[in-house]
């Protein structure tokens, strides 16, 4: 069977079952390998993908569930939380293995849509469901607070482009 | 060793032109470890695969400062399989372990570098008339200060190919060092990490590329008799069932059609060799095993007397268990198989013998195996793993397609080599006026190295009393023992190897003793800290050749780094109600550290890690960065372990198999970590082993100090 969905803006047609998990059908069919599998029981958080804008995790989405809401994988983040994130990911050097960061990234983008200023207990809450084996915990910590900033700046920037 | 003058191997770089000439047509090789493009690029060749420890940043960082290039025209490129250019230089084969990546290419990376920088200059004299002795380097630009002419490395690639290369070439003083030491120099796999396009294992595709993947036996050692692949074959994109040695290997269009494919596989094992034990009996056997005599690993003094004539004495017995290496990345490997050519993508750390198993594997030469190494989605000692078996099914498919295996978290899980499960029981002997003048170490577990030349001596594997019978405190009487086991139960060096337990044993038994003899735990250690301990007549210690260059730190760097954390983090200030401080040092992978950690307890007696500090001297540090991020690492890794860690194994089948059951810290547990970083011109020493054995001990100190519990059996969270 064929399973229509929209990926990172584009309307895409995969030829597979619709139990097929939104990971495999990302990685294996449109051939997006940003977004990593670790677990496959939604207990890592490598796989997290944005689903109409709030982080789902793709192992244990099944592809037929998503169709009708824009699927969105790092390869395809943009925005203000997007790019702030990334440069701070950046700007900190977070990563280590970096097999984990897609998801991690892709959680703390969704966070600062919601909340412009979190605090450690806010980001603790939102990335605890997202391991990092390499224990790059107090970067990402320090990053996601980073990027925070960063959008404050950009913000202010906005509305008073002299200054 | 300013102004070192190191001569070179020139066939080295007649096989760095051989391998520049298939790959790399334009540009300057002086040798192995670089390439010059025509567009500027300075390409640094790593020996050694990235797994997170920031090898490829710290070896372009070597290269780069002796060549005198700008950081950003800096990037790497993983070496082939190579022993003869890429050799670990301590171990003689090509092999990224044991936290050696900077400290065995530091000379060679640096004379790389000058060999070039020496290139291009002479290219420059050359082409401007000037003498070479004129002409500087500096950040990626070569000048002619006199004549104000200047040229990039790009501009003189080609002409420098043809200069001689130079017989020998002058080092750099480490006081000019401008990126080495240098502060915010970013990872050179920082953004493709940080955008999704830095390529792993598990994310090569190539054109018709198959998915692979191993049903394994639930029980070590079970080998399958049988299978019938009629159902399995039936699954909808499965195309083909095969033997391989690890069990049954189901190929398929996708992974997800393998996995059902698997599912729907009838195999009947033959368990007649498995292993049938589980932890509890072997357990049962390491109890007994405990209350004999080992085999001896140090001998100071007599422990024996000492402790019969001790005012006093005291015994603690600890359990570690069996750990996992856990890496994110589920192994994973592509294999490519033709007539004559195998090409291999993995992260394997030892290109060289894989190179070889694949050889064996599919009746080709060695040199017919092409290694393509990858980023790694971790290691920890593990990791990497699958490329064999990837090459396996290759074989049994007749190179047909390219093959992909991937494995699933739970066959990582249950079929991991692990930490092994270890045992110990110490026994200390206070004089009347409190000062230990006794100390018996006795440890049971099973041996990763059994069996390999260079490591058991004596009888004895260093790596199991690593940091036991190496212990730098002066005690007159010192017995460290060891009771090697055996089990079906396989298991492999992990994140520090012996270290990750002896470290916590010694040092969390030092804090009893400490507090029996009513000393503060940081006075304690400094007194025991007085001299040099190469100066202590030792009578017996089984320690190959191998490690002796190594045994104890350069004195008194153990103190030092010891007195250094304990000065950041305000040791001995009063902390409010509920909270505890314990501090612990530890040296391995020739360097020391010391941690501090300070914890709190809530009302419900929930213990949190609240803060970690850190003093480690690692000789000079080549990225400082780097170096926090992997005391960072560190100590989430420690903690990880100690907290909530533990693989148990029932009839011979290990009980946990995902996240959900093999429980890792996670970011709502992780401390603030404050890294002070000895300064030092000494060479470079390890860095992501030597972080993690003072973690647990200090964290154990300060819940001890906080609590009043003592808990000797791990992980932790079975009792907090």
């Amino acid at each position: 069977m064929s399973v229509t969905l929209t990926l990172n803006d584009r309307t895409i047609t995969l030829d597979l079952a619709g139990d097929v998990p939104l990971l495999w059908a990302i990685r294996e069919n449109a051939g997006l390998t940003g977004t990593k599998y670790g677990c496959g029981i939604a207990q890592c958080g490598a796989c997290t993908v944005h689903l109409g804008g709030k982080p789902v995790r793709s192992c244990v989405t099944p592809v037929s569930a998503v169709a009708g809401k824009p699927v969105t994988t790092i390869e395809g983040v943009s925005g203000a939380s997007a790019r702030a994130v990334q440069s701070a990911w950046e700007k900190l050097d977070v990563v280590q293995c970096g097999y984990c960061q897609s998801g991690q990234i892709m959680s703390a983008i969704a966070l600062l849509n919601e909340k412009r200023d979190p605090t450690d207990a806010e980001i603790d809450a939102a990335m605890s469901g997202n391991i990092c084996r390499c224990g790059t915990y107090t970067r990402i910590r320090a990053a996601i607070h980073e990027a925070a900033e960063m959008r404050k700046g950009a913000h202010s920037e906005r509305r008073n482009p002299r200054r | 060793m300013p102004g070192l003058v190191i001569g070179f191997y020139l066939p080295e770089r007649r096989a760095a032109l051989a391998l520049q000439a298939i790959e790399q047509p334009l540009g300057f090789a002086p040798n192995a470890f670089l390439r010059i493009g025509a567009d500027d690029s300075v390409t640094v060749i790593s020996k050694h695969i990235e797994v997170g420890q920031g090898a490829y940043t710290g070896l372009a960082t070597i290269l780069a400062e002796e060549l005198d290039a700008a950081w950003p025209q800096v990037r790497v490129e993983p070496a082939p399989a190579d022993d003869n250019l890429y050799k670990n230089l301590r171990f003689g084969v090509q092999s990224t372990c044991c936290s050696d990546s900077i400290s065995n290419s530091f000379e060679q990376y640096r004379q790389a570098g000058a060999m070039a920088r020496a290139m291009l200059v002479a290219a420059a004299a050359q082409r401007w008339h000037v003498s070479g002795n004129e002409v500087t380097v500096e950040d990626g630009v070569v000048k002619h200060l006199r004549s104000s002419q200047q040229a990039a490395f790009g501009d003189l690639a080609l002409l420098a190919a043809t200069m001689p290369p130079p017989a020998r070439v002058t080092l750099k003083d480490p006081r000019d060092f401008k990126l080495i030491g240098a502060a915010g120099l970013p990872r050179v796999d920082g953004k493709a990490k940080s955008n999704g396009s830095a390529l792993f294992p598990i994310d090569v595709s190539l054109p018709d590329m198959v998915i692979a993947s191993v049903e394994k036996p639930l029980r070590f050692g079970a080998l399958p008799r049988s299978f019938d692949p009629v159902a399995a074959k039936s699954v909808p994109g499965v195309i083909e069932v095969v033997r391989v040695s690890e069990g049954v290997a189901v190929v398929a269009r996708s992974f997800p059609a393998a996995l059902r494919g698997r599912k729907a596989l009838k195999i009947e094992w033959d368990e007649s060799k498995c292993e049938v034990r589980g932890t509890s009996e072997l357990l049962r056997e390491y109890r007994t095993l405990l209350d004999q005599p080992g085999t001896v690993a140090r001998r100071d003094g007599d422990a024996a007397v000492g402790l019969a004539g001790a005012a006093r004495t005291l015994t603690a017995t600890y359990e570690f268990p069996y750990l996992a290496h856990v890496p994110m990345e589920p192994d994973s490997a592509v294999a490519r198989l033709s007539a004559d050519r195998c090409d291999i993508w993995t992260y394997d750390a030892a290109p060289t013998a894989l190179q070889n198993t694949a050889a064996h594997i599919t009746g080709l030469r060695p040199e017919q195996v092409q290694i393509h190494s990858l980023y790694g989605g971790g290691s920890y000692g593990g990791g990497g793993g699958g490329a064999g078996i990837a090459v396996e099914v290759a074989r049994a498919t007749g190179g047909r397609f390219p093959v992909k295996l991937i494995e699933t978290r739970e066959d990582m899980m249950r079929a991991d080599e692990f930490r092994p499960m270890y045992l110990h029981r110490l026994t200390a002997g206070l004089d009347k006026e409190g000062n230990l003048i006794a100390w018996h170490h006795r440890i049971v577990g099973q041996s990763i190295f059994a069996g390999q030349p260079g490591y058991v001596t004596n009888g004895v594997d260093f790596i199991s009393v690593a940091g036991a019978s190496n212990i730098p405190y002066d005690i007159p009487n010192i017995l460290v023992d060891l009771h090697s086991t055996t089990s079906g139960i396989p298991v492999s060096p992990w994140r520090s190897v012996g270290d990750s337990h002896n470290a916590f044993a010694v040092e969390t038994f030092l804090d009893d003793i400490a507090q029996a003899a009513g000393r503060d735990p940081l006075e304690f250690r400094r007194a025991l800290l007085p001299k040099d301990p190469r100066q202590k007549q030792i009578l017996e210690f089984a320690i190959d050749d191998h490690f002796r260059d190594s045994t104890f730190a350069k004195f008194p760097r153990d103190r030092q780094v010891l007195e250094l954390a304990a000065a950041k983090a305000n040791w001995g200030a009063p902390l409010g109600a509920g909270k505890g401080r314990g501090i612990a040092v530890h040296y391995s992978f020739k360097t020391s550290v010391a941690h501090v950690a300070e914890v709190s307890v809530g009302p419900s007696g929930r213990v949190k890690v609240d803060r970690v500090f850190c003093a480690i001297d690692c000789g000079v540090p080549v990225n400082p960065d780097i170096i926090r991020a992997q005391v960072e690492g560190g100590v989430a890794f420690g903690l990880s372990s100690i907290l909530h860690e533990r693989i148990t194994v029932k009839a011979g089948a290990v009980e946990q198999s995902n996240f959900h059951d093999y429980r890792l810290l996670r970011i709502d547990e992780m401390p603030s970590v404050e890294v002070h970083i000895v300064q030092s011109a000494e060479p470079p020493t390890g860095i992501g082993e030597p972080v993690v054995p003072s973690v647990g001990p200090a964290v154990s100190n300060a819940i001890f100090a906080a609590t009043g519990k003592r808990l000797r059996t791990l992980p932790l969270d079975q009792a907090l």
